[in-house]
């Protein structure tokens, strides 16, 4: 998932790959990203060799590791949403699996009524995430920190009770019945390599396009909202519209992110934007690292390989192994693996999140 | 109007139980700033203490000895999650190890006693039913009621009437205040959350008979503690009060009235509460700087 950093760094100065993310500190963290940093062309590298690699899988790959990696790739485009809330504007957030799911079950009802056309089906599960964090949020970002938290985490239970008892969305047993995605009129699309690469595709254009936004001016001022809220306030910043603005994205990523995992799975359920789904989530994130992007996607491959992987070995309990992890990852590295490659490169800098 | 009765008699015990499970939660939150998210599974403790110990309805001993088995095993989790999160400086990832526990909690649970669901039955002598306004009751709920009344006048004398109160009530509104009076805060706040976890483990051993006991309860569970608390006031025993009735009755009337939508009515209380009084309906005194 580094792959976006390749595709987004038009100049070379503004594309200095993750350790930017990494370091936002204070007042001088945007200064450093611009200007100070010797230009290394290293994470560039190691971005194209990352694409490459993606791009390369399903043709070594046999089909069951192409799909489990088309899932990880879905998944992370939610991890990302989550991501820009929690680690980029210092929201933490327990709802973007309610996004996620409003744009899978958008997604599976394109689909099952209207067209199988994907790029379709992604841009209505957009909007749908979209236009669902826009009258969810402004509820949720009126409170700041740990109640913040609280609310989304309410937001999203009630809208996972709603799919769970509503029976024009298949209640609890879920919607089935999604015909195979087709993409600009091609016929269906049954090989999973050729789904993996549609994934693949919106996933990095989603990737680069947060990428984009956490280093636009907007961004910074996401940043400062994190570190000092009241002193951008102070600077004339309007705090309380950029915070529900970011909310509002973090929807919309984490409703194509639904897209996509309804066009591999072909099947939602109220499992899939459940309590576990956030909170996993959330876990990718912090393992990660919040607030760099690429740390959380290799987070997401983690927490979902050993979940749906590893879990038939531990004799289907791959829950309790991740539970453990939880607890050892907020004890032994709470700034996640960013957070190790972040302090080599620059010991003196600590990401905070305030509550 | 006999129905009506029925639904609002549901609700009061559903309330009751609610009660004494958000309690905890708020008295925490509101001193430790410590939202609980294994609350829930502390709960589903309680529950399956139950299964494991009255399943096929044994006497009213055994009920009463599963309910202090349930509040030893409650008020040591409790005073664990108190010794852990206590350890640790910020405030998210406190949430974050609570959430670590309640997956972990949750999943030795599933291990132990499988991901069927259990029911639960009331206690040979409690299990028949009267006969309310015309309409048959069963007992079983109409004590959980009676429960709910005792443990909202118990609470009430202790944290609004008594000098341990105080010292809570003061705890919530300004800890290092408390602190430099030369009060133990640690102690009070270890104290609050293992009795508010085994309140909450005991309302699971007591909802037994009426929710069973299943995986994923503990979500639903804390779903519903969650909305109480905020929409009573974080820190407050009478928000907490406050809110759990309301949310039971608006639960069971809308189960009644509007099923499909019973949950969607939960939010929307929740939705109400929060634009016209964002602090709750009776917020805590000094907590509602913080919201």
């Amino acid at each position: 998932m580094t792959a976006g950093q390749a595709r987004s760094g038009t100049e070379r100065h503004e594309a200095p790959g993750p350790a930017s993310d990494t370091a936002p500190g204070g007042g001088d963290g945007g200064r450093r990203d611009l200007a100070d940093r010797p230009v290394s062309h290293a994470p560039l590298l190691v971005a194209a060799g990352a694409a490459a690699l993606l791009v390369a899988a399903p043709l070594v790959l046999g089909p069951y590791p192409v799909t489990t990696a088309t899932r990880i790739l879905a998944f992370a485009v939610l991890v990302l949403s989550v991501d820009l809330l929690t680690g980029v504007t210092g929201l933490p957030t327990l709802g973007q699996a309610a996004y996620f799911g409003v744009g899978a079950y958008t997604a599976a009802l394109v689909g099952i009524h209207v067209t199988a056309d994907a790029a379709a089906q992604v841009i209505a599960a957009c909007v749908a995430g979209l236009i669902a964090a826009a009258v969810t949020g402004w509820i949720a970002v009126r409170a700041r920190g740990i109640v913040f938290f609280m609310l989304t985490l309410a937001i999203g239970e009630s809208v996972h009770q709603v799919a769970d008892t509503w029976s024009a969305l298949g209640a609890s047993n879920g919607l089935s019945g999604m015909p195979p995605i087709r993409l600009f009129g091609s016929p269906p699309l049954l090989a999973a390599g050729f789904v993996y690469w549609w994934v693949l595709a919106v996933a990095i254009a989603v990737f680069a396009a947060v990428t984009l936004v956490a280093r636009s001016p907007y961004g910074r001022t996401l940043r400062g909202i994190r570190d000092n809220e009241p002193r951008m306030r102070a600077l004339g910043y309007r705090t309380a519209a950029a915070r529900y603005g970011v909310f509002c994205l973090a929807g919309a990523v984490a409703g194509v992110g639904g897209a996509l995992w309804a066009a591999q799975a072909r099947f939602v359920s109220p499992g899939d934007l459940g309590f576990e789904v956030a909170a996993l989530a959330l876990l990718s994130v912090v393992i990660g690292g919040a607030g760099s992007l690429w740390g959380p996607c290799l987070g997401a491959a983690l927490v979902l390989i050993v979940r749906d992987n590893l879990s038939a070995s531990l004799g289907g309990h791959g829950p309790l192994l991740l539970g453990l992890v939880f607890i050892a990852v907020v004890f032994l590295m709470p700034r996640g693996v960013a957070g190790l490659v972040g302090a080599r490169r620059h010991p003196r800098t600590r990401t905070e999140i305030p509550s | 109007m006999a129905t009506y009765l029925v639904s609002m008699l549901n609700g009061l015990a559903m309330g009751s139980l609610l009660f004494a499970i958000a309690l905890g939660l708020s008295l925490v939150f509101g001193m430790m700033d410590v939202l609980n998210l294994a609350h829930g599974a502390v709960y589903l403790v309680g529950a399956y203490v139950a299964v494991a110990l009255v399943a096929d309805g044994g006497g009213l001993a055994v009920f009463v000895l599963a309910v202090l088995a349930a509040a030893a095993a409650g008020a040591v989790l409790g005073g664990g999650l108190a010794a852990l999160t206590r350890a640790i400086p910020h405030h998210l990832d406190q949430a974050l190890l609570t959430l670590g526990v309640a997956l972990t909690v949750a999943e030795l649970l599933s291990v132990a006693f499988g991901n069927e669901v259990h029911s639960i039955a009331a206690p040979a002598a409690v299990a028949g039913s009267v006969t309310v306004a015309g309409e048959t009751y069963p007992v079983y709920r109409l004590l959980v009621i009676g429960f709910g009344m005792v443990l909202a006048v118990a609470v009430y004398v202790l944290v609004e009437r008594s000098q341990l109160g105080s010292v809570i009530r003061a705890t919530v509104a300004d800890r290092p205040m408390v602190s430099a009076l030369g009060i133990n805060t640690g102690r009070v706040l270890v104290g609050v959350f293992g009795a508010g976890a085994a309140l909450a483990a005991v309302a699971g051993v007591l909802a037994g008979p009426i929710l069973g006991a299943q995986p994923g309860l503990d979500e639903r569970v804390l779903l519903l503690a969650l909305v109480v608390v905020v929409i009573g006031g974080l820190g407050s025993v009478r928000g907490a009060l406050l809110g759990a009735l309301v949310i039971g009755q608006v639960q069971a009337v809308g189960a009644a009235l509007v099923p499909e939508y019973a949950s969607f009515l939960i939010f929307a209380a929740m939705a109400l509460v929060l634009l016209l009084r964002p602090a709750g309906l009776l917020p805590a005194a000094g907590t509602a700087v913080r919201v």
